[in-house]
C-alpha cells in the first residue's frame, strides 16, 4: 500500500503487486534486465551511453538535482579501479521513496547500477541502505542473490566479458551519511564525517577511487531511459526536469503515500490525489522537498509546479520530493523546534559552525517555545544562520539554517506573538487533536 | 545470551567472515559496522570488551571500532531492555501522531525516554527520521522491525505481543 497514486507509472510500474511483485521472475516478466542485455550484447560505447543519459536531462533524485549524464561524465578514463555508490541512506525528514524502490522493485535499482557501473567503467558497487529499514536491507540482500545466480553479477555478464559486482552496506543511524563523503566514510568503516571537497569523488572516492554516486531513484530511472530513449523520457517531464519523480507525501493529508508524477505537475494536483487536507481542514504551509527545504507559505505552494525550477523559484528547493503538508493546525514554532532539534541532534560535530550554531538555534527556538523567548531572538536566530550558511564542509549547516530563517521569514508575526504572549497562537487543544492520533474512544 | 563480553561465537564470527567478504581484501575495516551490530545481537548491547573483541577479529585499534560504536545511533552502549523500542518524533511523523504515540507508550510502560522498565522488558528511546514518514506513527522494535501506522490500538497489540 506504499503507492497510492500516480498519472504516469514507470518507476512504479513494478509496485503494483506491493511485496508479491519484487522477485527476479517478476522484474523480468515486466522487461527487467532487458536493457542492461541490450546494452552489453551490442557492445554500446560508454560515450554513447551517456549521452543518452544526458539527453534525457534525469538530474539526481536524492536532492541536489544534479544532472546524472555530467556526473557520469566526470569519471576518469584511464583509472584501474572504479566504484558505483548507490546512496540509499534515506533520512531526510519527509523522504520514503527508496525505501519502496527496495521493497518493492530493488531489481530496478541492481539493473541501473549494473548499467553505470559499464558507463563509467566499474568493477564493483555498494548500495548503503538506510539503517532504521533493516526489512529492505534483507530484500536487497536477496534481490542480490537472485541476480548473482541468474548471471546479471558477477564475472563475464551474461557473456559479454564485463565483469561487475555489486554489495549491500547496512547504515545504522547517521543522518550524516546520506551527505555523499560522509556515506563514503561509512563504507570505509569510519565516522560518518564528510570530507573536503574537492577533490570530489568522481576523482577521489571510495577507498580514494573514482566513484560515482547517485541516489536509489536516479538508478531506477536508468532502465526506463535506455527502455525509451533518453529524449522521449525528457518529454515526460518539462524542459530541463526531465522525467517522472517520486514524491513522498506526508503530513496533514488524507492519504500520506509515494506518488509517482511528471516533473511539473501542479502542487494542486499532487494534493488532490494525496486525498487532500485531512478533515477539509485549511493548508497552512508546505515543506516541498524534505525538511532541510525552505518552507513555503500556502498560497505560495497552491501557484507552483512540482520541478526542480518552479520551487527555486518559490524560493525553495525540490530536493528529494518529499513534501510535507501542514494545516492550521500547526504550531509554526513547535515545528521548527522540532526540525532544529533534529539538526542539533545529526551534526556531526567536525565544523564549529555547524556543531555550535545548531545547538544555539536549537536552544533558541525552544526557548520561544516555552514561553521564555526575548523580543531580540529573532535577530539572534537570523544571526547564527548567517554564521553557518556556507561556512562548513558540508551542507548540513546550511540544512539547519533553511527552515530557521524561512520559517521566521514566513511566519514572523507567529514567533513574534510567541515571544510576546509566551504561549503558543495556535490553541494547544486544536493541535493535539490535529494529530489524529486522538479519535472518539481514545485515551 | 552469550555472557562471556570478550568473546564471540563460531556463528557470530561466520556471519562476520560473509561481510568482510564483501569488501577489497585490504578493508576489513569495512565490516566493522555490520560486526558491531553482529555483536550487538549476539550480547544484547555492546561493552568495551565485545567491541575491543570485534576490533581484534578485523585487525584495526579498538578505539578505531569505538569511535564507530558511539558515532551512529543504533549501537547500545548501555545494557537495554529485551525489546527496544524507538519511537520517530520528528516533524513529519509528529503531524500524524508521532509525539502522541510516544507519551502513549510512555504512560503505559511508566517509564521515559532513555528509561528501562523495572522488569527489564522495556526500553523506550526517541527515534529521528526512519524513512517511514507516510506510515506515521512508527517505530522500531529491536532495531529491525518496523511497526507502522501505531495508533493506541496497535501500540496496545504490540505492547502485549512483547512476552
Amino acid at each position: 500500500m506504499a503507492l497510492i497514486d500516480t498519472i504516469n507509472p514507470l518507476l512504479t510500474t513494478g509496485w503494483a503487486k506491493g511485496d508479491a511483485g519484487w522477485s527476479l521472475k517478476d522484474y523480468e516478466a515486466r522487461g527487467g534486465y532487458k536493457q542492461l542485455r541490450r546494452v552489453l550484447e551490442s557492445r554500446m560505447s560508454q560515450d554513447d551511453l551517456i549521452a543518452e543519459v544526458k539527453k534525457s536531462v534525469l538530474r539526481g533524485r536524492g536532492g541536489a538535482g544534479f544532472p546524472t549524464g555530467l556526473k557520469w561524465s566526470f569519471m576518469p578514463k584511464a583509472a584501474p579501479v572504479k566504484y558505483v555508490v548507490c546512496n540509499t541512506d534515506e533520512g531526510e525528514p519527509g523522504t520514503f521513496k527508496d525505501r519502496d524502490l527496495m521493497r518493492f522493485d530493488p531489481h530496478s535499482v541492481i539493473e541501473g547500477m549494473i548499467i553505470a557501473g559499464y558507463a563509467v567503467g566499474a568493477k564493483a558497487g555498494y548500495n548503503y541502505i538506510h539503517g532504521e529499514i533493516f526489512e529492505a536491507y534483507q530484500r536487497f540482500e536477496e534481490a542480490l542473490d537472485q541476480a548473482r545466480a541468474a548471471g546479471y553479477l558477477g564475472d563475464n555478464i551474461l557473456g559479454s566479458g564485463f565483469s561487475f559486482d555489486l554489495f549491500a552496506h547496512h547504515g545504522w543511524g547517521a543522518y550524516i551519511c546520506g551527505e555523499e563523503t560522509g556515506l563514503l566514510e561509512s563504507i570505509e568503516g569510519k565516522k560518518g564525517q564528510p570530507r573536503y571537497k574537492p577533490p570530489f569523488p568522481a576523482n577521489f572516492g571510495l577507498y580514494g577511487k573514482p566513484t560515482t554516486i547517485n541516489n536509489t531513484e536516479t538508478f531506477a530511472a536508468i532502465p526506463f531511459i535506455l527502455g525509451m530513449g533518453g529524449e522521449a523520457y525528457l518529454n515526460l517531464g518539462k524542459p530541463n526536469n526531465g522525467g517522472t519523480k517520486l514524491f513522498s507525501v506526508s503530513g496533514h493529508v488524507n492519504r500520506p503515500g509515494n506518488f509517482e508524477v511528471p516533473m511539473g505537475t501542479p502542487f494542486a494536483k499532487l494534493l488532490e490525489m494525496a486525498g487532500g487536507m485531512r478533515g477539509g481542514r485549511k493548508l497552512k504551509a508546505v515543506i516541498p522537498g524534505g525538511s532541510s527545504a525552505p518552507v513555503l507559505p500556502a498560497n505560495v505552494i497552491m501557484d507552483c509546479t512540482m520541478d526542480y525550477d518552479s520551487i527555486a523559484k518559490a524560493g525553495s528547493m525540490l530536493g528529494s520530493g518529499a513534501v510535507i503538508v501542514m494545516d492550521e493546525t500547526v504550531c509554526m514554532v513547535k515545528a521548527l523546534e522540532r526540525l532544529s532539534y533534529f539538526y542539533y541532534e545529526e551534526s556531526c560535530g567536525q565544523c564549529t559552525p555547524c556543531r555550535e550554531g545548531s545547538g544555539w538555534l536549537y536552544r533558541v527556538v525552544h526557548r520561544i517555545e516555552h514561553g521564555e523567548g526575548r523580543p531580540e531572538d529573532l535577530d539572534l536566530l537570523n544571526r547564527v544562520t548567517d554564521n553557518m550558511m556556507g561556512k562548513t564542509i558540508c551542507a548540513l549547516a546550511d540544512a539547519a539554517a533553511f527552515p530557521v530563517r524561512s520559517f521566521i521569514k514566513h511566519f514572523q508575526s507567529e514567533f513574534e506573538y510567541h515571544i510576546e504572549n509566551k504561549k503558543c497562537l495556535v490553541d494547544p487543544e486544536v493541535q493535539r487533536m490535529g494529530s489524529g492520533f486522538f479519535k472518539a474512544g481514545n485515551v | 545470551m552469550n555472557n562471556d563480553y570478550e568473546k564471540l561465537s563460531p556463528e557470530a564470527l561466520r556471519r562476520i567472515d560473509r561481510e568482510v567478504a564483501k569488501y577489497p581484501a585490504d578493508q576489513t575495516q569495512s565490516a566493522v559496522m555490520a560486526a558491531l551490530v553482529i555483536a550487538q545481537d549476539e550480547k544484547g548491547w555492546l561493552p568495551k570488551e565485545t567491541i575491543a573483541a570485534v576490533a581484534n577479529y578485523l585487525g584495526m585499534a579498538p578505539m578505531a571500532a569505538y569511535e564507530v560504536a558511539s558515532f551512529y545511533n543504533m549501537y547500545d552502549l548501555h545494557p537495554v531492555g529485551k525489546y527496544k523500542i524507538t519511537v520517530c518524533t520528528n516533524l513529519p511523523c509528529a503531524l500524524s501522531g508521532g509525539v502522541h504515540a510516544a507519551d502513549y507508550v510512555k504512560t503505559k510502560l511508566g517509564i521515559d525516554f532513555n528509561e528501562t522498565t523495572a522488569d527489564g522488558k522495556f526500553t523506550l528511546k526517541e527515534g529521528e527520521c526512519m524513512g517511514a514518514c507516510g506510515d506515521a506513527p512508527v517505530m522500531l522494535v529491536n532495531n529491525k522491525r518496523m511497526c507502522s501506522f501505531m495508533l493506541p490500538d496497535e501500540i496496545d497489540k504490540l505492547l502485549a505481543e512483547c512476552k
